[in-house]
């Protein structure tokens, strides 16, 4: 097993904690001093950075979301001295104003490290060619894997997005073994691979991929690591955080994410308490080491879990699981948490219907009543009714397995339920409130 | 031999909501197949519609071409003849011979009723009411 940094790697997690602690601690002394924002508002909820004392302080630091960073466009977070920074990245502002991220060249070397240690993890070194086939530009995806990649000592091919053919062309001809970009983009290209006669397999060298910047599946990562015979490492990071940030490593049991750069918890979305180390909740992020823009507290909105067993990799850092949501897209039937997400994953391992599917709830007197609507597969479809029952009941009884709550399903016919070109909108929550 | 007296029915699946009957008679209409009878099965949620048609194979390709899904089945024509017993026959043998009747439906035919019976098991049904000198019907009858 090679390692990167294996002392950091394979630091004990009580060498961590006591690093995180003081790197904490820096980190809000700096903040206090530097940043009118944060002054005031500690000021304001009446911490003091000699209040942080242990590691389970950091409670009493506010917690920030993606409103802060918008509402303080473009850079009144910033708290280095403009001498100091060397990039911006920018968020496209979907859903109002953009967030704008300044890194200085730490920053910058603390992401880049990031991605080599990971990369390193399953196994990509100095010998690799890696096509980054995210976006360049303001988005942080291609520059932030391009600068992993060349810290790793790696030929990087920087393609960025589009010109499908020419992709396939470069993987070929310049001997890519590892290739950076999105689930969705990887199966558009193995598409357009096979009706160009391309096989991945055996005419190129392609021996991984380090996808992320979407929600995808373990079902997804099966399709692809069969289809193209590679295999499909799962990246978490977000614009805000840096970019790109972490991968699973060779034994795809969970993200590592390096404690000495970043300190993850994990809340109750509704009470904003720590829940159990194992147990799902929504991820706050700090970074430890920011210098530019400092995240402190950030509660990015995706629902996962963390687990501080020691990787059969042997990395002691805490492991995240796969994203199981957003904070958003959460529904409560019946006061338990479900994700449409959740509704995908087992609908994607039942062969008789799609995953073209609907999540409605409705108010039953004083319960919730969920309803999945699923299109059937045409190739399912028979005259008979009581095999038609028996598909109904299988889906029924495995959204009952995993969710812990009773479904109604339906069958539906192909093409009956709405298409989704941008963000799906899957769930129609018709309960009255009282 | 038995095949000729296959009848070929043509199986919808439907969303069980307003308009979906609706739905389908319009492109049976719109594509000009004729319907000898038909029958909705429903369950909860969805249903299937079985029809009988002139021309089946064509109907199938048309309706398929208009993103139905549509499945086509073998079913068996029986005539009936007015009189008590008739169908009690027909079912009788079956039931000896440890046949299944799934559904059936009737249809008034040109020469009096028609009765269409699914089985488990298509062939045998046919051999054994021919050879009970039962009559049935084929495709060019209806």
């Amino acid at each position: 097993m090679q390692f990167w940094n294996k002392t950091i790697e394979t630091m004990p997690r009580k060498e961590i904690e006591q690093l995180q602690l003081r790197l904490l601690k820096e980190l809000v002394t700096r903040i206090y001093e530097k940043s009118h924002y944060y002054h005031t508002l500690m000021k304001e909820v009446g911490v003091h950075p000699s209040d942080i004392i242990s590691l389970e302080d950091i409670v009493k630091l506010p917690t920030m979301n993606k409103t802060d960073l918008r509402d303080n466009y473009p850079d009144r977070l910033i708290i280095a001295d403009p001498e100091d920074i060397i990039r911006y990245h920018v968020s496209s502002g979907t859903t109002g104003k953009p967030t704008v991220v300044g890194y200085t060249k730490n920053d910058i070397e603390n992401w880049s490290e990031s991605l080599a240690r990971s990369f390193t993890s399953f196994g990509l070194g100095k010998r690799d060619v890696i096509q980054v086939s995210n976006g360049y530009g303001l988005f942080s995806g291609g520059l932030g894997m391009h600068y992993g990649a060349e810290k790793l000592g790696a030929a990087v091919v920087p393609a960025s997005t589009g010109g499908t053919k020419r992709q396939i062309e470069l993987i070929k001809d310049l001997k890519v073994t590892s290739i950076a970009c999105t689930p969705s983009y990887l199966l558009h290209m193995a598409e357009v691979a096979e009706s160009m006669g391309v096989d991945f397999r055996n005419d190129t060298r392609l021996g991984s991929a380090i996808l992320g910047a979407e929600p995808w599946s373990e079902n997804t990562r099966r399709h692809i690591e069969d289809w193209m015979g590679i295999k499909a490492q799962n990246c978490y990071g977000a614009s805000e955080l840096s970019g790109p940030l972490f991968t699973e490593c060779n034994e795809q049991d969970g993200v590592h994410v390096w404690g000495d750069l970043c300190l993850v918890e994990v809340i109750d979305p509704k009470t904003g308490e720590h829940v159990g180390e194992g147990e799902r909740g929504e991820l706050v992020f700090t970074m430890l080491r920011r210098e530019a823009l400092p995240i402190i507290r950030y509660r990015i909105g995706d629902i996962s879990e963390i687990t501080w067993e020691r990787c059969a990799c042997g990395r002691t850092h805490p492991r995240l699981q796969r994203v199981a949501g957003r904070v958003d897209d959460m529904i409560i039937i019946r006061g338990i948490n479900v994700f449409p997400s959740q509704v995908e994953h087992v609908l994607g391992e039942i062969e008789e219907v799609t995953q073209h599917y609907m999540i409605l709830v409705d108010s039953d007197g004083a319960l919730d009543k969920m309803t999945v609507q699923v299109e059937l597969d045409p190739e399912a479809f028979t005259d008979n009714i009581l095999t038609l029952r028996a598909i109904r009941s299988k889906v029924a009884g495995a959204l009952k397995d995993t969710l812990n709550v009773r479904v109604d399903v339906e069958l539906m016919e192909p093409g009956s339920l709405p298409r989704f070109e941008e963000k799906a909108k899957r769930v129609l929550d018709r309960r009255v409130r009282m | 031999m038995p095949k000729r007296h296959v009848i070929k029915q043509l199986s919808i699946f439907v969303n069980n909501e307003p308009g979906r009957l609706a739905k389908i008679a319009r492109i049976m209409k719109e594509e000009g197949i004729d319907i000898y009878a038909f029958n909705i099965a429903e369950a909860s949620g969805f249903g299937v519609f079985r029809a009988i048609v002139r021309d089946p194979d064509i109907a199938f390709q048309k309706l398929k071409d208009r993103d139905l899904v549509v499945k086509e089945t073998e079913v068996i024509a029986i005539p009936m003849e007015d009189r008590p017993g008739g169908l009690f026959e027909a079912a009788a043998v079956l039931g000896e011979v440890g046949i299944n009747i799934e559904y059936g439906y009737a249809y008034s035919g040109k020469e009096g009723a028609i009765f269409f019976i699914r089985v488990n098991d298509t062939e045998s049904a046919i051999n054994t009411l021919l050879n009970h000198g039962i009559r049935l019907l084929k495709e060019g009858d209806l």
